[in-house]
């Protein structure tokens, strides 16, 4: 549905005019709305992204003792350690995000906005995904920083940003299902493993083939999926998200 | 509780029956193959299994759409009917397959694409028991549970077909496969018979199964109702 006209046309005029925005516009902005909210929480508490880098440090740190990440392993597996640590890291950050949201019964007061349900989702979605790319973006040089291994590669860039939007797309809507259950915590990763387990198995394939600086025509068809995981799964997610909250 | 309908009696020893029959052609009535020997016999069950799997899975996807478009409950019990025989079939066929496997690939298990597809498969599904397991409130239960089988359904297609897409080690028995894969075989006409036979005869066990795990659950539900019914009036 474009840009919650539903929503607005029920709506009396007076608010139409004070917003005086086209219906896309006024997506957008609710969109960015509920992003700026969950930046601004963030920042007043920093209890998300504080646990999220610290346990992504944690993952590196245990998968150094457990691999025995020596230097010459370490060009091969480099892609396979940062993806594991970003997923890890992700479920605890979607847990979190989707979790707050029903303890304080603030869903509900988002439901009660006059914006589009998908508009929620997206807005979610996105917020999850700075988060993410945060962590990434600290994780990243504090690798090569550790590991003596340069990981500033443009493309490398690209594939991680690609992963990261399958993954958290995915994430949000199955963590707005599991925040809802009784096991909540521990049910997420079982949800979402096995679904994300492409976007992983190609994020890494195209990571680690842009690290050990292969040919594009190797990595393309890793690069294609995430692209297509991407396209199908947010679509599915905008699909279904109003199930999902809706009571 | 009303009686067994004749239709499905008929369904139940039929199957039973057909299992028999099929099992003799297995051991019987199909020659054993030149090269691997009688291990190759697992396989009429093995694809019929996985064949029944995906039936299963299948169905589940169908009752999930059905849902919610409807939001009536029969086919979130149809649902989960079908995607607890499917796990049964889809479980029975990667185990079948293992069996094979020791022998002609002589190993247990390998991370080949089509193995992998078949577990992630199995593990969405198991996945899709547990979240349903954690939702009191049934109608929230029948909901979560459609959209994440339609979600999970994506890994049927994917299992499916993941041995004609990537080069893999799996047999392609109909249609052509990959050269490199191991343990491929043409099959003979009496192969063939006993190969359809074995498909005819797990679609005729889904079905049975089928309906008569449905039966349980509108019985269970049922049950579920009267409690509460009992509750209110005490």
């Amino acid at each position: 549905m474009p840009g919650g006209e539903a929503e607005l046309a029920g709506q009396p005029p007076a608010l139409r005019r004070q917003a005086g925005l086209s219906p896309g516009r006024l997506y957008l902005r609710s969109i960015a709305a509920i992003i700026w909210k969950d930046m601004r929480a963030e920042l007043r508490s920093r209890e998300m992204l504080a646990s999220m880098l610290v346990f992504a440090l944690l993952v590196i740190l245990i998968f150094n003792f457990a691999l025995q990440l020596n230097v010459r392993e370490r060009t091969t597996i480099t892609a396979g350690v940062l993806w594991v640590t970003f997923a890890f890291a992700g479920t605890l950050g979607l847990n979190r995000s989707l979790a707050v949201e029903y303890d304080r019964g603030c869903l509900d007061g988002l439901l009660l906005t006059p914006v589009d349900r998908s508009a929620i989702y997206f807005g979610k979605a996105i917020g999850n995904l700075i988060f993410m790319l945060v962590v990434e973006a600290v994780v990243l040089p504090v690798y090569s920083l550790l590991y003596n291994q340069n990981l500033f590669h443009p493309g490398l860039f690209a594939a991680i940003l690609l992963g990261s939007i399958g993954y958290s797309a995915v994430g949000t809507l199955l963590s707005s299902m599991a925040v809802q259950t009784r096991t909540r915590d521990v049910l997420l990763p079982i949800l979402l493993f096995p679904l994300a387990i492409p976007i992983l198995l190609a994020a890494v394939k195209a990571s680690s083939g842009l690290l050990q600086g292969l040919d594009m025509a190797e990595i393309w068809p890793a690069i294609n999926l995430m692209i297509a995981y991407d396209v199908i799964f947010t679509s599915l997610a905008f699909m279904f998200f109003e199930n999902i909250v809706e009571e | 509780m009303p009686p067994k309908p004749v239709f499905l009696k008929v369904i139940d020893i039929s199957s039973f029956t057909l299992l028999l029959i099929a099992s003799a052609m297995v051991f019987l009535y199909a020659p054993m193959e030149a090269v691997m020997g009688n291990v190759q016999r697992v396989f009429y069950f093995h694809v019929a299994c996985g064949w029944a799997g995906f039936i299963g899975f299948t169905a589940a996807f169908v009752c999930a759409i059905g849902y919610l478009r409807t939001g009536d409950l029969k086919w979130d019990i149809a649902g989960l009917a079908a995607v607890e025989i499917g796990l049964v079939f889809a479980f029975i066929n990667i185990v079948s397959g293992s069996i094979w496997a020791r022998p002609i690939w002589n190993t247990w298990w390998t991370w080949d694409p089509r193995l992998v597809t078949a577990t992630i498969m199995e593990l969405i599904y198991l996945a899709y028991l547990m979240l349903r397991q954690g939702i009191g409130n049934p109608a929230r239960r029948a909901r979560f549970g459609a959209v994440y089988a339609i979600l999970g359904f994506i890994s049927v297609p994917l299992t499916f077909f993941s041995i004609r897409i990537w080069s893999t080690i799996h047999p392609v028995v109909i249609g052509s496969g990959d050269p490199e894969a191991k343990g491929a075989f043409d099959m003979t006409p009496r192969m063939l018979t006993t190969f359809l036979f074995s498909l005819f005869t797990f679609s005729v066990l889904f079905v049975d199964l089928y309906w008569n795990r449905i039966r349980l659950g509108i019985f269970g539900e049922r049950i579920e109702s009267l409690k509460m019914k009992a509750m209110e009036e005490a």
